[in-house]
């Protein structure tokens, strides 16, 4: 699915060969500060490399509008930001910019029970949700896109032992459904040992180790 | 014209700088400071506008059409840098392109409608229309871009983190920055709706407040200043919502990625 070449990007990173296959679970865990981030934000063209390529289905990355490229590589920031309004509108804003329409309350509702949001109405404004809960409202976001690749970075940073266990197995769950991608930054090597297919080592910007 | 202006002697207009003196004389006697500033403020004003005057008299005693348009293009120029000087935060050169091109082509388009649609001045070039007119519509517009452009970069600096959540989640450029591009756009043009509420009312403004006092009747003033109100608005909103656009578009690459590095 992804094939990185000779890859650079500033001194941040530097791979001379990866590959990420199509229908794996593939997790990259690391000291903090190493290029983990930087790794998922050239998967998807948040950041384009400064050397070297990356094939996604055979093609250079940046041959692809990065626009319907987003829209298909959907990645989950650490720190996701809540948009203004209530947990209704963060889902029809979502849809808003994939030129999707609006969907009805009862598929939101479900998204919300998928993230153990249950509890939450969707007219109460996302602003007052916790850490946790913000982070599980943007993951709910991002699975209303069903998408079929998933780059998820720490998304269990905010969440409690217990709450983290139930969203990396729902989120594992829904992408092993649809046969997909999923890419995932943890720092969690239990995590990592239980779901991963693959598991990639980033330490000080470059491959420590592919397991 | 009713009757003819009253001309003001040059030992009357002396006088008038009474009210200077009794500015400096509050600063100084308060501590205020700023003396040097007030003098030398009503200093340049009374050499721009003496310098301005004798210009004016030979420009409109030889109507030309290539000066009208090069005084044009000089008030266009003044204008664009001192949009540049204006604004705090430093201008990439590809946004100081769209502004120039935003305030040049908006207000042109505004001008040229305003001179030629709405008062329908003969010749063209008349230059007791096309300057002071001109001027307004640019000044406005001048003020307009740099609350606009200090919106935006303000707006996407302090938003950079939800501007790239939007972009990962599948928004183009353009809906990533929506909101601030209204806010920026609401902002910039507020002042000259604001002016439009006050207007004969808390204030006369001061082409009407002029052509009155050069002896024209209120009302025919009146719809002069109807005209200029409607002609500065239009201009503002289109020089505005030019620059808000092709400003957008310089925070991001042909990759659609941000490209400011904070």
């Amino acid at each position: 699915m992804f094939e990185l070449n000779n890859l650079k990007y500033k001194d941040i990173l530097e791979i001379d060969h990866l590959e990420i296959n199509k229908g794996e679970i593939t997790c990259i865990v690391g000291r903090s500060g190493g290029g983990k981030s930087t790794f998922l934000k050239l998967l998807n063209n948040m950041i384009s490399s400064d050397q070297g390529n990356i094939k996604f289905k055979g093609k250079n990355l940046e041959e692809y509008n990065p626009i319907k490229l987003r829209r298909e590589i959907l990645m989950l920031p650490q720190n996701p930001v809540i948009f203004s309004g209530t947990i209704r509108d963060n889902f029809s804003i979502t849809l808003q910019y994939n030129d999707l329409d609006i969907e009805n309350d009862k598929k939101y509702n479900e998204l919300l029970n998928k993230v153990g949001l249950s509890n939450q109405k969707l007219d109460s404004f996302a602003e007052k949700l916790s850490g946790g809960e913000k982070q599980r409202l943007a993951l709910a976001r991002i699975l209303l896109l069903e998408p079929d690749i998933l780059l998820l970075d720490e998304p269990s940073s905010a969440l409690d032992d217990e709450t983290e266990e139930l969203i990396i197995e729902m989120v594992v769950g829904f992408i092993n459904d649809k046969n997909g991608t999923l890419v995932m930054v943890t720092h969690s090597k239990e995590i990592a040992q239980r779901y991963a297919d693959r598991i990639i080592t980033i330490n000080e910007g470059s491959l420590d180790k592919v397991n | 014209m009713t009757e003819s202006i009253f001309d003001i002697s040059i030992i009357s207009l002396v006088t008038a700088y009474i009210f200077v003196l009794i500015l400096i004389f509050i600063v100084k006697k308060e501590n205020i400071g700023h003396e040097k500033q007030i003098l030398l403020a009503s200093f340049r004003m009374t050499i721009q506008l003496v310098l301005v005057g004798y210009v004016l008299t030979y420009v409109f005693e030889n109507p030309n059409p290539f000066i009208t348009v090069l005084i044009l293009l000089v008030m266009e120029a003044f204008a664009i840098f001192n949009i540049y000087s204006r604004v705090e935060k430093k201008l990439s050169k590809k946004l100081k392109i769209a502004i120039g091109l935003s305030m040049f082509s908006g207000t042109l388009v505004s001008i040229l409608f305003f001179l030629f649609i709405v008062i329908n001045i003969k010749p063209w070039f008349m230059p007791q229309y096309f300057i002071p007119i001109s001027g307004m519509l640019i000044g406005n517009s001048m003020t307009g871009i740099s609350l606009g452009a200090q919106g935006l970069i303000n707006g996407i600096n302090d938003n950079k983190a939800v501007i790239e959540n939007a972009l990962m989640l599948g928004a183009t450029p353009e809906k990533a920055t929506k909101n601030i591009q209204n806010r920026s756009f609401y902002n910039a043009v507020l002042p000259t709706i604001n002016s439009m509420i006050g207007m004969g009312i808390v204030f006369l403004p001061g082409m009407m407040t002029g052509q009155i006092l050069a002896g024209a009747a209120p009302l025919t003033a009146i719809k002069y200043q109807i005209a200029i109100m409607m002609g500065i608005l239009g201009s503002v909103t289109l020089t505005v919502y030019l620059m808000v656009k092709w400003g957008m578009k310089t925070f991001f690459n042909e990759r659609a990625q941000i490209n400011i590095e904070l």
